[in-house]
C-alpha cells in the first residue's frame, strides 16, 4: 500500500469512529431519504419513472448534441445582451473574474451556493488576489467562515451540529452565543444584508443552461441566489457545459425531479429564470451579466460513449443520501469538492485516474446510488469500468503486484477443477491453524468481524458420499 | 420423466457453506427435479470482474459456459452469482462475438434459486417446518440488478411455523461487497453494525438471505458483536421440515 492509500485508510478509520459525526451524518441523510421517497412513491407521483426516462433521454440527446446547442445557447444569450465567456479550467474562470473586479474596482463579491465554483477552489483564487468572496447560502456561509470544506453536495453543513454553528458564529462574528438555529439564521442574515448591498459582483452557478432561451436557471430555497444575481451591478454565472438543456419546456421535467430527489420538496422555494442583464423597464436585474461557461476535463468525458452519461447529473444528492458507504465514510474523505457515489465517478474522470486509484474500489457495489438517481446513471456500471481502468494502468505499479499476481493465479485455477478442489482441501485444513488469522486479508477482515472457517468437508466432497449413499 | 437441472454450486457454498447447496439439491429433488452437479464447475469470475481484472474474469466466466453450455436449467443458490452470469458476462464478452452468443443462448437458462422455484417450478410452498421467527435480508444484486424482492419472502411465508418480521432496513447494503470488504473493513464493518441493529430490533432469531456471500458478512458481525442471531439461506430453512 502507499503512502497516501494508508493516509487515506487512517483517516477513513478516524471517521467510522467518531460516533459525533456518524449519527449527524446518518440521521440527516436519513431524513432527505425518507422525504425523497415519499415524494417519489406510486401515490405521489405516478409518472416518476416516466420522467426519470425522460430526462436521462433529454440529457443524452443534450450531451450527444452539445456542440449545437452550446453554439445555440451563445447566439440567445448575446441577444440578450449577456457575454459569453469560455473557460477551460479554473484558472481561466478565476483570471476573467480577477480581471473584471480589476477593471471594474471591485474589492468584495458575494456567492450564492455553487459546486462548480468549490470545484475549482475559485474562492482561494480571488482572496489570494485580495478580492474577499463572501457565501451566501446559509450553510456554505457558515462552512466558510469555519474555513472548512461541503461535506454534502446539497447540505454542506451536513456534518455540523447547531452547538457547532453557534460556536462557529459567536467565535467569528464577535456576536453573543446563539444555540436556536432559527437565530442563528438571523445572525447570518443580518450580517449577510450588508454584504448584498456592498459587493460590486455577484457570482452563481447555475442548476440549468436553457438553449432555446439562452438563460440560466437556478433553484434555491434562502432567496440568497435571486440577491447575489441582481443586487450588485454585475452578475457571473459559472457553469459546466454539461448543464445545458435544448428548451425551455424541459425545465418542466427537471423542476419535477431536482427539488424532490434533492430535499423531498415538490419544487424549491425560488426558482429563477435569468436570460440577460436589466433591460429598460425592468425593476432590478444587474447591468452586466456574463455566463462562464467552464469545461475543466467534462470535454474529456464526452468522448466516451458510456462513461459519458457521468455528465447527465443534475447534483441533486439523492445518491449520497442513498449510499451506505458515504453515509459511513462521510463527505471529506473524498477528494474534490463532490462527494459520494457522484463523485467517486466524476473526480477520477476529471483529474484522471492516476490521482485517486482507491475511490472507485470505495463502493460494495449495492446500487442504491442508480436507483434514486433522477437522470438514471449507471453509477455501478461506470464505477466497474474505472476500477477496470485502474488496474489497466497500474499494470506495471509494484503497489498492485501482489494482488495482480493472485487475480492471475486465481484465474489460472479456477480453469482447472481438480486443483481448485485439492487447494480447496488444503486450505480447509491449514485455516485450521492458530495465528493465521493475523495476517493478509484474513487480518482485515478480522479487524471488524469474525472470520469465517471452510467446512471440514467441501460441497464436491460431500455430494460424493450423498451419491454413494444411493441418492 | 423428470426435468433436469444443474446447480451450479458458487465457490463460497463449496468450499464454506456446503449444507446450502444440499439444502438446495433436497428442496429440488422433493419437488420432483432430476438433480446433476458438475464437477469441472468452479467461480464464475465475479471476484475478478468487480476488482477490474476483466481479462481473468473472462477466463474463468470461460469455465462455467463450458461447463453448462448443454444443461437444461442451472439453478443457483446466490443472485449476486447469477446476475454476474446472466447481466455481466454480456458486458465482459462485449468484444468476443463467439462467446457472446454462447452467452446469449445460456443465460436464459441460469435462475437464482429462489426464482426458479417460482417461476419455472411454480412452486410457492415446498412443504418446509421451521419453528421460530425469522428476518429476510435482500441482498443487492438480487434486489436491484435481478429485482427479486417479494419471491423468496412469499417462500417463506409458507413455511409452516415460522413468522417472517420485517426489519427497518431491509434493502440496506450488508457492507460485504467482495473485496471491499477487505480494501475498506472499517467501512465495510460500520455496514455491517448498522444492519444487524435492525436485525436485533426485530427480535427474530435467524436472519434468512439467498446469498451466502451476505450471510457470511454478517455472521462475521453477529459473532464479534456476541449475538445469538444466526444466519441462513433460504435453501437451508426451506429444506427444514
Amino acid at each position: 500500500m502507499s503512502l497516501i492509500q494508508i493516509q487515506q485508510d487512517e483517516k477513513i478509520r478516524s471517521t467510522v469512529a467518531d460516533s459525533k459525526i456518524q449519527r449527524a451524518v446518518y440521521s440527516a441523510t436519513a431524513r432527505l431519504k425518507e422525504k425523497r421517497s415519499e415524494v417519489v412513491s406510486a401515490d405521489a407521483l405516478p409518472e416518476y419513472q416516466e420522467l426519470r426516462t425522460q430526462a436521462n433521454l433529454i440529457k443524452k440527446h443534450t450531451l450527444e448534441n452539445l456542440d449545437f446547442y452550446l453554439e445555440e445557447f451563445e447566439k440567445n444569450l448575446t441577444a440578450n445582451g449577456g457575454k459569453l465567456i469560455w473557460a477551460r479550467d479554473g484558472k481561466e474562470v478565476a483570471d476573467f473574474i480577477l480581471g473584471l473586479a480589476k477593471e471594474r474596482g471591485v474589492k468584495m463579491l458575494v456567492k450564492s451556493k455553487s459546486m462548480t465554483t468549490e470545484e475549482i477552489h475559485l474562492n482561494d483564487h480571488l482572496e489570494a488576489h485580495g478580492i474577499d468572496p463572501v457565501e451566501t447560502d446559509l450553510g456554505e456561509y457558515i462552512i466558510q467562515l469555519a474555513h472548512d470544506r461541503p461535506y454534502h453536495i446539497v447540505a454542506p453543513a451536513v456534518h455540523m451540529t447547531r452547538l457547532d454553528v453557534a460556536d462557529v458564529l459567536e467565535k467569528n462574528l464577535k456576536v453573543e452565543r446563539e444555540e436556536e438555529p432559527e437565530k442563528q439564521a438571523m445572525i447570518a442574515r443580518r450580517t449577510l444584508r450588508e454584504k448584498f448591498l456592498a459587493a460590486g459582483i455577484g457570482i452563481s452557478g447555475g442548476n440549468f443552461l436553457v438553449a432555446d432561451s439562452g438563460a440560466v436557471t437556478i433553484i434555491e430555497n434562502e432567496g440568497n441566489a435571486r440577491l447575489t444575481t441582481s443586487a450588485p451591478r454585475i452578475h457571473i454565472a459559472v457553469v459546466g457545459i454539461e448543464k445545458m438543456i435544448p428548451r425551455a419546456q424541459d425545465l418542466a421535467v427537471f423542476l419535477k425531479l431536482l427539488g424532490r430527489s434533492g430535499t423531498g420538496q415538490l419544487l424549491t422555494v425560488y426558482t429563477s429564470f435569468l436570460s440577460g442583464p436589466r433591460r429598460a423597464g425592468d425593476a432590478d436585474g444587474p447591468d452586466e451579466f456574463y455566463v462562464v461557461l467552464m469545461d475543466n476535463g467534462r470535454t474529456r468525458l464526452l468522448a466516451d460513449s458510456e462513461k459519458r452519461q457521468s455528465l447527465y447529473c443534475i447534483r441533486c444528492g439523492a445518491c449520497l443520501n442513498a449510499c451506505p458507504v458515504y453515509r459511513k465514510i462521510g463527505g471529506h474523505n473524498y477528494p474534490g469538492a463532490y462527494s459520494g457515489p457522484i463523485g467517486a465517478i466524476i473526480t477520477p474522470q476529471y483529474h484522471g485516474i492516476k490521482e485517486n486509484p482507491w475511490l472507485p474500489f470505495a463502493s460494495s457495489l449495492c446500487g442504491a446510488c442508480a436507483e434514486v438517481c433522477p437522470v438514471k446513471i449507471d453509477i455501478p456500471k461506470i464505477l466497474l469500468e474505472l476500477r477496470k481502468e485502474v488496474v489497466e494502468s497500474r499494470a506495471a505499479d509494484s503497489d498492485s503486484f501482489a494482488e495482480r499476481k493472485a487475480f492471475q493465479m486465481y484465474a489460472w485455477m479456477m480453469r482447472k477443477p481438480k486443483l481448485y478442489a485439492l487447494a480447496g482441501k488444503i486450505g480447509s485444513k491449514l485455516a485450521g491453524l492458530p495465528g493465521l488469522t493475523s495476517f493478509g486479508p484474513a487480518a482485515k477482515w478480522a479487524r471488524t468481524r469474525e472470520v469465517p472457517r471452510p467446512a471440514a468437508k467441501s460441497f464436491r466432497d460431500e455430494w460424493r458420499d450423498r451419491k454413494k449413499g444411493g441418492r | 420423466m423428470a426435468a433436469r437441472v444443474s446447480l451450479f454450486v458458487t465457490c463460497i457454498v463449496d468450499q464454506v457453506f456446503p449444507k446450502v447447496g444440499l439444502s438446495m439439491a433436497d428442496v429440488l429433488e422433493r419437488i420432483g427435479y432430476e438433480v446433476d452437479f458438475r464437477e469441472a464447475q468452479t467461480c464464475c469470475g465475479q471476484p475478478a470482474f468487480n476488482s477490474g481484472y476483466h481479462e481473468e474474469a473472462r477466463t474463468v466466466a470461460k469455465q462455467f459456459v463450458s461447463v453448462f453450455r448443454d444443461a437444461e436449467f442451472v439453478v443457483v443458490p446466490s443472485g449476486s452469482c447469477t446476475s454476474m452470469i446472466t447481466h455481466h458476462f454480456h458486458d465482459i464478452f462485449a468484444k468476443d462475438p463467439d462467446m457472446h452468443e454462447e452467452v446469449e443462448y445460456l443465460a436464459p437458462r441460469v435462475f437464482e434459486f429462489s426464482r426458479f422455484l417460482l417461476e419455472v417450478a411454480k412452486v410457492d410452498d415446498v412443504g418446509a417446518r421451521f419453528n421460530g421467527a425469522v428476518t429476510y435480508h435482500d441482498s443487492c444484486h438480487s434486489l436491484r440488478e435481478l429485482k427479486i424482492k417479494d419471491g423468496p419472502r412469499r417462500l417463506l411465508r409458507n413455511v409452516k411455523g415460522l413468522e417472517l418480521r420485517e426489519m427497518s432496513v431491509a434493502e440496506e447494503c450488508c457492507g460485504f461487497g467482495g473485496t471491499f470488504s477487505i480494501k475498506f473493513p472499517e467501512v465495510s464493518g460500520g455496514m455491517a453494525r448498522t444492519k444487524i441493529d435492525s436485525i436485533h430490533e426485530t427480535g427474530a432469531g435467524t436472519v434468512v438471505s439467498i446469498d451466502s456471500s451476505c450471510l457470511m458478512q454478517l455472521q462475521g458481525a453477529l459473532t464479534r458483536a456476541g449475538s445469538k442471531v444466526k444466519t441462513m439461506h433460504l435453501a437451508e430453512v426451506l429444506a427444514c421440515r
